[in-house]
């Protein structure tokens, strides 16, 4: 990777901003400034130069960006907060734009409104629950969030408890708050995780390699015997299968699946299937 | 003497509504603006240059879920969950669930066994039996209330033959 970082150095020590185009898919290191492509445009045929731009009228027909984990609005450019690869979604639909953001690794979880978690009940104390999701806070759950919960019919939770709900509030400011309801009133698999099973902890990068729409590993996992999953954006999985021995399995292929090439995974997996 | 000095109203009196029905049109415009007039003088105002408001077209957004398209973090593989397994109910919701929240996927990786999610026949003609009977109470007099007797198991049994007066024999 020297590549890569010697380039980063190059335009750290120059402190120039890069056209964001050029840089999809590369290191990106916190600080550097990153110009978006209507801004490219204003400058002459020369192609991506490296020279801060001053705003010019012209750029009025601007098109909504989102700028997502990773990265922050600094004037008119985008500031990396977190070293990683820099990724482009483009718009599907609708205004256009396209949502920017750093691929990064960490191990420790952030509350974000809308993500599903996996927390652990640590305290009931009126009528709501303390919930550690691995953040800095303990989540809050009102017992009313609870699919077909009522007053007079209180769910049945318990200090200790694994709960799979999602955050309605969470930022900087407040204490988070979750729910296992959705917005229509609906558990939609939300709620307290059954019995028995094993949950464990990885990196937050893994779960997203998981939960990505072609991913092999889960495919192949799926294939091997009966068994049930949850993933937590808070980088917590459980898992549950018939007996002790293949819950461990399973806990070990998705920890060691981080570090393991694919043709590696392949081996492990047929001598699974054979035994 | 009186009708030599015509008594003048304060503006307050005159500003009152039983006092502006018998005013015609212009006089009440007049009044308005003397009333928008005053108001907004009263009004504070910041003796700052006007700021132009940039409008900012990058939007931020901590949450993952934008940028990249997750699937739902419940999975279930091959029928599992023995809890509820011999009804068969919570396999088929999860199997809804997987096919459900991930339609936009197509997930394939589900497996596809048929269950069946009907009601059987018998159990069908087994409910039907008693709602009749249920259904039946509900319009029945008081005293076509003996009829409808309920076993120990709740079931509806069938009537036996009302009792009628008995002629005592000789």
């Amino acid at each position: 990777m020297a590549e890569p970082a010697s380039v980063a150095a190059e335009s750290l020590a120059g402190s120039r901003a890069r056209a964001a185009r050029t840089v999809l898919g590369q290191v990106v290191l916190p600080g550097e400034e990153l110009l978006l492509p209507e801004q490219e445009d204003a400058e002459g045929p020369g192609g991506a130069v490296e020279r801060p731009l001053s705003l010019n009228a012209r750029a009025c027909s601007r098109v909504r960006v989102v700028c997502g984990p990773g990265l922050r609005r600094c004037g008119d450019r985008l500031l990396v907060t977190k070293c990683g690869r820099l990724r482009h979604k483009e718009p599907g639909s609708g205004s256009g734009g396209g949502v920017y953001w750093v691929d990064s690794q960490q191990k420790r979880y952030v509350p974000v409104k809308g993500d599903h978690v996996i927390g652990i009940v640590t305290a009931k104390s009126g009528d709501i629950f303390k919930v550690d999701v691995g953040g800095s806070e303990p989540a809050s759950l009102s017992y009313l969030s609870f699919e077909g919960a009522t007053k007079r019919n209180r769910p049945n939770v318990q200090v200790g408890d694994l709960i799979y709900g999602q955050f309605v509030v969470a930022n900087k400011d407040m204490e988070p708050e979750m729910v296992c309801i959705d917005s229509c009133g609906r558990a939609n698999g939300m709620g307290v995780i059954g019995q028995d099973g094993l949950l464990f902890k990885v990196t937050l990068g893994l779960i997203r390699k998981l939960l990505a729409p072609d991913c092999e590993i889960i495919q192949e996992v799926g294939k091997l015997y009966p068994l049930e999953i949850v993933f937590g954006m808070n980088g917590r999985i459980w898992v549950k299968a018939k007996t002790i021995q293949q819950t461990l399995i399973l806990a070990n292929i998705l920890e060691a699946c981080e570090h393991m090439t694919s043709d590696q995974r392949k081996q492990i997996f047929s001598r699974l299937a054979e035994s | 003497m009186a009708a030599e000095r015509k008594t003048r109203l304060s503006k307050n009196l005159l500003r009152m509504k039983f006092m502006q029905r018998g005013l015609d049109s212009e006089t009440k415009k007049q009044l308005e603006e003397e009333e928008k007039k005053i108001i907004s003088e009263e009004h504070w105002y910041l003796d700052l240059p006007e700021l132009k408001e940039k409008e900012s077209f990058i939007i931020e957004e901590q949450s993952f879920l934008l940028c990249e398209d997750l699937l739902y973090g419940r999975m279930s593989f091959r029928g599992f969950n023995p809890e509820v397994e011999p009804e068969g109910q919570h396999w088929c919701i999860f199997q809804k669930l997987m096919l459900q929240m991930n339609a936009k996927h197509k997930a394939e990786e589900v497996e596809d066994e048929t269950v069946e999610l009907d009601v059987s026949d018998e159990e069908m003609a087994r409910r039907y039996e008693t709602l009749v009977g249920t259904i039946g109470k509900k319009f029945a007099r008081k005293r076509d209330h003996a009829n409808y007797e309920e076993d120990e198991n709740g079931d509806i049994t069938p009537i036996k033959a009302k009792k009628m007066f008995l002629k005592p024999q000789d």
